[in-house]
Formats: C-alpha cells, sequence, structure tokens
C-alpha cells in the first residue's frame, strides 16, 4: 500500500534533464562514471574504442538528471553533461518510485 | 578542422577537435598532448578536473592564476593545464613557485605534485614554505608510492604495503602530512580522496581564496603500482575502499588522522585560520622599522 499521491502542483515542478555526450575515443574503460552514476543512466560497452578499451553507452535516456557526476569523476574528460529542456516529473513515475528517496 | 575556439582569454584560437570543443572544461586543458600518460583507473585525471572545477568555482581570473608541478605522474599535470603552468624538478615545485608568487605578488600560485615530490625529496622547502607563510595552494596527490619509478617505498608508504624496495612490507614510520602542514604553520590544511569529488572541489575553490599556505592532500589510486603490489585491484576498487572507509571529520585534531595499511582515512577540513602571509608580515615588519623609506614592491606591472 502506497501513502504517496501526484502532487498538485506537479505541472510547476521540473527536474532537470542533461544530455550526456561520450567522446569514445578518449575513454580509458575505468568504470567511475558508470559505478556513481546516480541515476545509472550508463553501462559499459561490449564494443571496444580504438584505444581497445570497453566505453560507456547511454542505456537510459532520459533518466540523466545533469548532475554532472560522470563529468567530474572522469580522469579523461571523455564524458560530459550538458543541460537539456527540464522536464515536469512522469506522475506514474512518482506514484512508483513514492516520492523522490534514492540517491 | 576549419573552425576554431576561443579559450577564456579571449585571445588563443584553438582548432576544434571533431566532436570535443565542447567538453566544459576544454579551454583549461592541453587536450592536443592527449591521450594523457596516466593509466586506466588512475585518479590524477579525476584530481585534475577537480581542479579545473574548482578553479572555476573561485571565479579568479585564469590569467592570474599559475600552476607549478615537479618530477612523478602527479607532476605531469602542469603540462595538460591551459593555464601558466610549469613542469619544474623533482622536489623544487615549491621554491619555484615561491619565487613567482614573490616576483608577481598579483599571480594565485598552485603547486599540484605528488607526495614523494613534496615530501620526500622536496620536504624541506614544504616546512620552510608553511612556515613562512608563503601565498600558495599546495594540492599533494598521495598515492602512497613514488610510482612514476616503479613503486618504490617513500615517506607516506604506511607500515606492511609491499612497494618495490619493501618487498617483505614497510616497516618504516610514514608522515601524516596534515598534521605535518598544520604544525609547520599552514592556515588552511584539508584531505579529500579522488572519489570525494564534490568536496575535493569546494576546498580547492577554498584554498584558491585564502591568503597564504593552503594544504590539501588527495588520496588517489594508483593501480598500476601500489595497487598490484598490495593486490588491492583496479581504480575502481580502491574509490570503492575510500567509500567504505573514509570518515568525514572537519575539525579533528591533525596528529590523530594518521593513516594506516587499508584502515580508515579521516578526510575533511582541519584547519582553516587567519594569520598574516610572508609578504604582509614583511610589509608590514619593514614598513615599522623604516616609515617613509619603505616601498613595498607591487609586482611587474606597478612602477617603482
Ligand atoms: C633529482 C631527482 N631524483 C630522482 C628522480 C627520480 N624520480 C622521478 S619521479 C620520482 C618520484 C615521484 O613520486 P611522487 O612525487 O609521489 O609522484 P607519483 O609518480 O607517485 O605521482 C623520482 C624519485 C628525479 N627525476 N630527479
Ligand atoms: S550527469 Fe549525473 S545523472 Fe546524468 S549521466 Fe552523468 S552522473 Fe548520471
Ligand atoms: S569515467 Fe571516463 S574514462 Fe572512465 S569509463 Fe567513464 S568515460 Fe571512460
Ligand atoms: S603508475 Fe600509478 S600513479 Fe602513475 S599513472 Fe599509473 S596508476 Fe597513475
Ligand atoms: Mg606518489
Amino acid at each position: 500500500m502506497s501513502y504517496w499521491r501526484v502532487p498538485l502542483d506537479i505541472q510547476d515542478i521540473k527536474i532537470p534533464k542533461g544530455d550526456i555526450h561520450i567522446i569514445i575515443e578518449r575513454c580509458k574503460g575505468c568504470k567511475f562514471c558508470v559505478e556513481y552514476c546516480p541515476r545509472n543512466v550508463l553501462e559499459m560497452s561490449t564494443d571496444y574504442n580504438p584505444k581497445g578499451y570497453h566505453y560507456p553507452n547511454v542505456i537510459k535516456q532520459g533518466a540523466c538528471v545533469n548532475c554532472n557526476l560522470c563529468e567530474l569523476i572522469c580522469p579523461e574528460f571523455s564524458i560530459y553533461c550538458l543541460e537539456g529542456e527540464a522536464q515536469p516529473p512522469d506522475p506514474d513515475e512518482v506514484l512508483r518510485k513514492g516520492g523522490n528517496h534514492e540517491s | 578542422m576549419s573552425e576554431t575556439i576561443t579559450d577564456y582569454t579571449n585571445k588563443l584560437t584553438i582548432p576544434k577537435p571533431e566532436e570535443n570543443f565542447r567538453h566544459p572544461m576544454e579551454a583549461y586543458i592541453r587536450s592536443e598532448r592527449f591521450p594523457h600518460i596516466w593509466c586506466s583507473s588512475c585518479g590524477i585525471g579525476t584530481i585534475l578536473t577537480a581542479y579545473i572545477s574548482g578553479l572555476q568555482k573561485s571565479g579568479l581570473d585564469p590569467e592570474k592564476v599559475a600552476v607549478v608541478s615537479g618530477i612523478g605522474c602527479s607532476g605531469r599535470v602542469a603540462g595538460y593545464l591551459r593555464l601558466d603552468s610549469f613542469h619544474s624538478t623533482h622536489g623544487r615545485a615549491l621554491p619555484f613557485a615561491t619565487g613567482l608568487a614573490l616576483g608577481n605578488p598579483e599571480l594565485k600560485v598552485s603547486v599540484i605534485s605528488g607526495d614523494g615530490d613534496i615530501s620526500a625529496i622536496g620536504g624541506n622547502h614544504f616546512i620552510h614554505s608553511a612556515r613562512r607563510n608563503m601565498n600558495l595552494t599546495i594540492i599533494c596527490i598521495n598515492n602512497f608510492t613514488y610510482a612514476m619509478t616503479g613503486g618504490q617505498a617513500g615517506p607516506t608508504t604506511p607500515i606492511e604495503a609491499n612497494s618495490s624496495t619493501t618487498p617483505y612490507g614497510s616497516y618504516e614510520y610514514p608522515f601524516n602530512l596534515p598534521f605535518l602542514a598544520e604544525s609547520c604553520g599552514a592556515v588552511y590544511v584539508a584531505r579529500w580522496t579522488a572519489l570525494h569529488i564534490r568536496r575535493l572541489t569546494n576546498a580547492i575553490s577554498e584554498a584558491l581564496l585564502k591568503p597564504g599556505f593552503s594544504f590539501i592532500e588527495v588520496i588517489s589510486p594508483c593501480p598500476t603500482l601500489y595497487s598490484r603490489r598490495n593486490r588491492l585491484g583496479t581504480g575502481l576498487d580502491s574509490m570503492k575502499f575510500y567509500h567504505d572507509t573514509a570518515i568525514i571529520q572537519h575539525g579533528a585534531e591533525t596528529r590523530e588522522v594518521d593513516i594506516e595499511y587499508q584502515q580508515k582515512i579521516i578526510v575533511g577540513k582541519f584547519v582553516d585560520k587567519e594569520k598574516p602571509t610572508f609578504t604582509e608580515a614583511r610589509d608590514k615588519f619593514l614598513k615599522k622599522k623604516l616609515g617613509d623609506r619603505f616601498v613595498p614592491y607591487r609586482g611587474p606591472n606597478h612602477g617603482h
């Protein structure tokens, strides 16, 4: 049973959104970005880049909140996030998650 | 590749690398020298992004910032920063930086270098720059070893840790760098790890804005030498270890923040106090002694 309800002002609440850019050939496959992204947006590829490393792929397009953690923790300057258009939260998602408790 | 971007000085034009030009830190790095020398999952690159981000946050004019490194893997930072940066000789980053800071008091001078460079061969310079409260920001990347030369034991290697010169484990008493820095007179002392990236960014920005001798020790993974010899896994394993064992304790007594082999790491801001810098103390003292005969030196852009 859930006590969560969709907030009445949901249309006014905006969740920041980010666009992830990956410079594949710079990556050295350390996995820092994949491990520490709070929204699990990334996953390591099975492909290799020209240097012979696995690199991150975006697997949850739309889940990125533009926190820039991946950009800061990457030792290779090979991933960065630019501000996307902020979106109101998805009411179904709010109900499913029971509020913003994660991370 | 005909398009160009302008760097932060609005003077240099840099050829626009195909797709890379929009990395928000592109203007601060010499990416034409990439790939950089650091191994996969080494922490030094992460500390470099923290420095750039801390510098941006500080609001300082990058044209009035200089970075000096010594020799070592950590010492390569200077060569990848698109600032006035100097790759000096082993152990001599601090005297070089002191000269720069005294010669041009308008500059904010940082030293980014390794534990060996700063506390072994450069130890004497370190204690005296701190004692004089030189206007310098020191970022000491501590990977517990001389990485560049093959993983020898140095002044920060914990007792028990294996290194290429202590194949049965080290038995020397290591330095506790924050305690050393505070005892010698540093006005700002903090320790973070390469995992504490946002807190490190804030600390770097605070330290850059702090007049006097500021010191930040950053614990950093060296998967290729320190971790491999001690079977501690990849850089990601070290990051997870920092996550599990680091304890944030602002204001902790520096004498109590020793690091023992694979034990807890106390991090935080330990010291933040006010004290006249070398230059302020000198000018005040000489003004008192000499009165109007004393003309303080203001730098190359201010004639006497
Ligand atoms: C005068 C002099 N002595 C010794 C060396 C050899 N040497 C180069 S780097 C280094 C140690 C670097 O250790 P550290 O400062 O901790 O940097 P790291 O490589 O671990 O990042 C040494 C001993 C040198 N280059 N110059
Ligand atoms: S910006 Fe934040 S949420 Fe987006 S991918 Fe990077 S770490 Fe994940
Ligand atoms: S943090 Fe950077 S180098 Fe490491 S896997 Fe991610 S993109 Fe690659
Ligand atoms: S040897 Fe160690 S410190 Fe040097 S680049 Fe490799 S991982 Fe980093
Ligand atoms: Mg070292």
